[in-house]
């Protein structure tokens, strides 16, 4: 079903609930995400979603947050889409994770089950998520396991954890993982409320890379092994989501329809609900998707830059966050002529032993204060 | 004569998908895609006929075999083995001793 010029979308990405027992500080959901809480999708309308974008060609499937867990309708989606012929993703913190829910979607043909951790300390894990959960997480790695799914853990890293990468291996050794990402923070949402918290330093991540490559070598290829490098540290911006409206489609909790889990606070854009048009018309034709298609939208040096094909000019939203022009090219590129409100976050995370406003929780009372 | 077989790979051997792994039809681009837990790959058309017929039963032998006479070609062997090892070293199957 796809046109000329314009891919199937083959990711799709249901945020099927913004509320989380979890309240990390490098959270990439709204800051205003309180303001879908009593407006989420019913199952009917996921399951439409489902079929629409099944249709359309989308084959695997992230079932997110927020807590997707939270959603007691969740097994349903999960035999709904399995059924459909969709690869199944959960990604979730574990928490409401019963030996009774997994073996429901174990049984309804769940493909996977990504669980996030905050560190490898009960500490920090439990600082940073704001929650007493390190040990229930622990449990539900091994329900992961003895259900037969393939381990993926997940950790986000920053400033305050960084330090620990060689435990957090440990621990996913102990855990028998056979996939863990090792995702550095991007600043987006909460994470950029928190930035100057988050931001590591140089010989931060030097250290933490290096030990990343000894751990590669030391056990081959039994545990699959990614480290995402923060892209503040780079000097190109990273192909983000491999282009607008490209491959990637998500729909947040209250139907809106975004080619990226950010785009959202884009002034100027009106992102189409599933509630009022169908997935066809929405990827295809609406406005929005098709704003940042292409190169026709960059001005230099994207414009005229060789490896325009390669990145995209970046990402739309790191654009506007902090060059206020989503048309921009991203500033963490070192052609940007904004380069420099990159490298001063950098300059302050070598020097600044801390940040100087307090952490902010992802709590409904927070988000409040960010609603429209 | 000597062939181009990977020294660990041997007829008797039982190549499985590897756990969490799906290999199905897609409609819309008309190919075979083998689904993992971050992304899918697109066969091509011969990758297709050797993953198809992986079943974590038929060995590799009677895998070769059957291509050999469904494309009505005698000499499939080292291009078979090649393929498989290169799908052992993506982690996409596992390969047991057969009995």
């Amino acid at each position: 079903m796809a046109r000329e010029g314009i891919a199937f979308p083959q990711w799709l990405n249901l945020e099927l609930t913004y509320r989380c027992p979890l309240h990390c500080v490098y959270c990439y959901n709204p800051l205003d995400y309180a303001d879908t809480i009593g407006k989420e999708l019913s199952t009917e309308e996921w399951l439409r979603v489902l079929r629409e974008a099944r249709a359309l060609g989308a084959v695997q499937l992230g079932l997110s947050g927020g807590e997707p867990l939270l959603r007691d309708d969740l097994e349903i989606i999960v035999r709904e889409a399995r059924q459909l012929g969709f690869y199944t993703n959960l990604l979730t913190s574990g928490i409401g994770l019963t030996e009774k829910r997994i073996a429901a979607f174990k049984e309804g043909g769940l493909d996977h089950i990504q669980v996030s951790f905050q560190d490898s300390t009960r500490e920090l894990n439990d600082f940073l998520s704001s929650t007493k959960t390190f040990e229930l997480k622990k449990n539900v790695a091994r329900l992961v396991k003895q259900y037969d799914y393939p381990m993926v853990l997940n950790v986000v890293l920053h400033r305050l954890n960084l330090d620990h990468v060689d435990k957090i291996l440990a621990l996913a050794l102990e855990m028998e993982a056979d996939y863990v990402e090792l995702a550095n923070t991007q600043y987006y949402g909460w994470s950029l409320l928190n930035r100057e918290h988050l931001v590591p330093t140089q010989a931060q991540l030097d250290k933490a890379e290096a030990i990343v490559n000894d751990f590669r070598r030391a056990h081959g290829n039994k545990m699959k092994l990614y480290f995402v490098v923060p892209d503040y540290h780079a000097s190109r911006p990273k192909a983000c989501m491999n282009g607008w409206g490209k491959i990637f489609l998500n729909i947040a909790p209250d139907g809106v329809a975004l080619p990226c889990h950010e785009a959202r606070m884009l002034p100027g854009l009106d992102f189409p609900n599933v509630r009022d048009a169908s997935l066809e018309t929405i990827w295809y034709d609406s406005e929005a998707f098709n704003r940042y298609r292409g190169d026709g939208w960059m001005k230099e040096p994207c414009r005229s830059c060789p490896e325009k094909a390669k990145d995209y000019g970046g990402c739309r939203c790191q654009a506007y966050l902090l060059t206020g022009d989503a048309s921009n090219t991203d500033p963490v590129c070192v052609l940007s002529p904004h380069h420099k409100v990159v490298t001063d976050v950098i300059q302050r995370a070598e020097w600044a032993a801390t940040g100087t406003q307090p952490l902010v929780f992802r709590l409904d009372k927070n988000s409040r204060a960010h609603s429209s | 004569m000597p062939d181009a077989r990977s020294p660990e790979l041997n007829d008797t051997q039982i190549p499985a998908l590897a756990r969490g792994l799906r290999l199905q039809w897609e409609e819309v681009p008309q190919t075979w895609v083998l689904l993992y837990p971050e992304g899918r790959v697109e066969l091509n058309g011969s990758a297709a006929e050797i993953m198809r017929r992986i079943d974590g039963k038929q060995s590799i032998g009677a895998i070769v075999g059957d291509l050999q006479r469904t494309f009505n070609e005698p000499d499939l062997r080292a291009d078979v083995i090649a393929a498989l090892a290169l799908a052992r070293d993506h982690g996409w199957i596992e390969v047991s001793d057969g009995t």
